[in-house]
């Protein structure tokens, strides 16, 4: 029992994610000390609510990481599906939320198979192919609405409405929270339990001995950059049916802050390392940071620049706190 | 409604005349019947997919055909001042007769444009000026008197004379936005505001996810606000679909600049969200742009204060000074939208 205990401990103290999770419970233990609204049910669903779309992002740059690329489109993929997914909408194609959502992942994974080819077939550097990406996806916003916005009051009611209830779990959360639960569920499970997740983690941290050992690449790669580009359709369809509204310049940005929320999250930039629970801890640090600014009290133009210190913090205490978990493991081994 | 803008926009002129006891149609815009191919004229939006600016450079182009010339409309690809100047630099090298440019940063484009004029091309800003060494004049929607004096009155209206508002702006830098703030506070200092409290002016970047943390941190930290002055078109529709989906309607109340399509859900009868807020019409402000530099371009027209121009729609623009030193043209005071109106602006833009 004793024994067990103490592997438990061991196990808890070299896992990178207990770092992540006092860094983020650092934080919220400070915000809430400056006001004490923070640590309350109502603000953290608004800040679930409002943040469903960056923490459901981050599990596709996750897997674009997670083989040493990087996928800096997502955030016009997102725009682009959402967009054409809200014009079809508008223009009575159809009317019901399911089908919206279903169109909006399924351009929203053509773009990211486009990402895919682009790369494995160009032999394209991913920084270059989805930096041309993102402004071909941008560039195909503006022209399909024409540059104008899809309006709240173009939208089906139902869809409003859907981002604002709780159906899907019957009543316990927000469908959008819901939605990035699931999404979070399943990838654990793909990420840690099947041959197709170890592969993405094999083609990650040596691409030379996947090669050698039978994986196929190219194949994997393909299919992370799909699975990133269906997540930006996701996205794209929960965060019209969150603001009512599509606009052209939607998202613009986010992908920095996705790639922030991996890196925090523990994901290495050169593949092959990082886990869905990092990731989700990093992406819950950075909607605290979001929700958190304009609530103690800091002035506006501070901000901004508070935002990038504390990510720039964040990340220094976990790479430190992981070095020395590291140290302490290798002087266990050597007693 | 546009008839109420046009007659609006005359008895502004007619106030501006008699203001400056000037003989009208000193200058003749005539502008030539078949045109000078040659000349071509240049819109620089902030970015693309801003329905706003789109709107602009539509009337823009609109004048700029109607007179016989040739119009360019650019989109910088970032909405960032170093993608604006990049534009700035091409048409420069392309040697048009004229810019009008919508800023993204008031003194970044300085250098771009200082050179565009010493190369001969009439520069003026709109929408978001530049500042006055930068350009010969600035095309103003309204100005920022009467948009200060309408969102002033708007706050003491729906507080109901006394109590805590609040400002959700877009940038921190965004000149438009800063100008209303500054004069909007300054005219609130006068004995009929004295009740009112403004308690914190909160930035959303134009950004729904930052608009929305900011609007929710504004009903936290303030229980008993009573209004959200929002002069930009994300900032008040996020606020107002935060109240929408809170239930708040009636006790927090937004107003401010918006677009009739974006506001239309949360305009209307009863109690909604948002019962009135101002915007102008920007095809008018792109035309008045395009008017402009075809005067300095053909005519005598060179931004210096007190002249005046009649332009091809048969209105006299006067130049008058600006609040940062420099000067600027009027178009006229904003436009109200409210209950009754709505639904007929929401299919314009």
């Amino acid at each position: 029992m004793q024994s067990q205990m103490k592997s438990l401990f061991k196990k808890l103290r070299g896992s990178r994610e207990l770092s992540l999770f006092l860094v983020l419970a650092i934080l919220c233990v400070a915000v809430q000390l400056r006001n004490n609204a923070f640590l309350t049910s109502k603000t953290i669903n608004d800040m679930l609510k409002n943040y469903s779309t960056t923490i459901t992002l981050s599990l596709g740059m996750m897997s674009v990481l997670l083989i040493g690329g990087i996928d800096i489109s997502v955030a016009s993929s997102l725009a682009f599906s959402g967009m054409c997914a809200s014009l079809m909408m508008r223009d009575g194609i159809y009317t019901s939320t399911l089908v919206m959502f279903l169109v909006s992942v399924g351009i929203g994974l053509l773009c990211g198979m486009l990402v895919g080819l682009v790369i494995t077939q160009g032999k394209v550097l991913p920084i270059i192919a989805t930096l041309g990406l993102t402004n071909i996806f941008r560039g195909a916003t503006y022209i399909v609405s024409g540059s104008r916005w899809v309006s709240a009051y173009q939208f089906q009611s139902a869809f409003k409405q859907f981002a604002q209830t709780n159906t899907l779990s019957f009543g316990l959360i927000n469908n959008l929270v819901f939605i990035t639960i699931v999404c979070y569920a399943v990838f654990f499970v793909i990420m840690k339990w099947t041959r197709f997740g170890r592969r993405i983690y094999a083609v990650g941290s040596n691409p030379e001995a996947a090669s050698v050992s039978g994986i196929n690449i190219n194949a994997i790669k393909f299919a992370v950059y799909s699975i990133a580009g269906a997540f930006a359709g996701l996205t794209g369809a929960m965060y019209t049916a969150l603001y009512a509204s599509a606009q052209s310049d939607m998202g613009m940005g986010m992908e920095m802050d996705v790639i922030a929320a991996c890196v925090i999250g523990g994901v290495s930039l050169n593949g092959g390392q990082g886990s869905v629970v990092g990731v989700l801890l990093g992406a819950l640090t950075m909607a605290v940071i979001g929700k958190a600014l304009p609530l103690i009290g800091v002035s506006q133009f501070w901000q901004t620049a508070i935002k990038g210190l504390i990510i720039l913090t964040a990340i220094i205490i976990n790479v430190l706190a992981q070095r020395m978990m590291r140290k302490n493991a290798l002087k266990e081994r050597e007693i | 409604m546009r008839k109420l803008i046009a007659l609006a926009l005359c008895l502004f002129t007619v106030f501006a005349l008699v203001a400056c006891a000037q003989p009208a149609a000193t200058t003749d815009t005539a502008a030539p019947a078949a045109g000078d191919a040659s000349q071509t004229y240049a819109i620089i939006t902030k970015s693309a997919g801003n329905p706003y600016n789109e709107r602009e450079a539509s009337g823009f182009e609109e004048a700029i055909t109607a007179a016989g010339y040739t119009a360019i409309v650019k989109h910088p690809a970032e909405i960032t001042a170093e993608a604006q100047i990049t534009l700035i630099n091409e048409l420069v090298a392309q040697g048009v007769s004229g810019i009008a440019v919508a800023a993204n940063d008031k003194d970044a484009l300085e250098t771009a444009l200082k050179a565009a004029m010493t190369a001969g091309i009439k520069v003026v800003s709109l929408d978001s000026s530049v500042n006055p060494a930068s350009r010969l004049t600035h095309i103003n929607q309204a100005g920022v008197q009467q948009v200060a004096q309408a969102l002033a009155d708007a706050v003491l209206d729906l507080t109901g004379g006394e109590g805590d508002w609040a400002i959700l702006s877009a940038t921190s830098t965004a000149s438009n936005q800063n100008a209303w703030i500054e004069a909007q506070k300054e005219i609130m200092k006068g004995d009929a505001y004295s009740k009112l409290n403004l308690v914190e002016v909160a930035y959303g970047d134009d950004e729904y996810q930052k608009s929305v943390d900011q609007t929710q941190a504004l009903l936290q930290n303030y229980p008993n606000l009573k209004v959200i002055c929002a002069p930009t078109t994300v900032g008040i529709a996020a606020a107002s679909k935060v109240i929408t989906d809170a239930g708040l309607q009636g006790k927090v109340i937004v107003t401010g600049l918006g677009l009739p399509s974006e506001m239309a859900e949360f305009m209307g009868e009863g109690t909604v969200a948002c019962p009135y807020m101002f915007l102008w019409n920007p095809i008018d402000v792109g035309r008045v742009a395009a008017y402009a530099l075809v005067e300095m371009v053909n005519g005598a027209l060179t931004g210096e204060l007190g002249q005046t121009f009649t332009a091809a729609n048969g209105t006299t623009y006067t130049v008058t000074e600006a609040g940062d030193g420099g000067t600027e043209i009027i178009i006229g005071p904003p436009f109200a939208f409210t209950a009754e109106n709505i639904a007929e602006w929401k299919t314009v833009y």
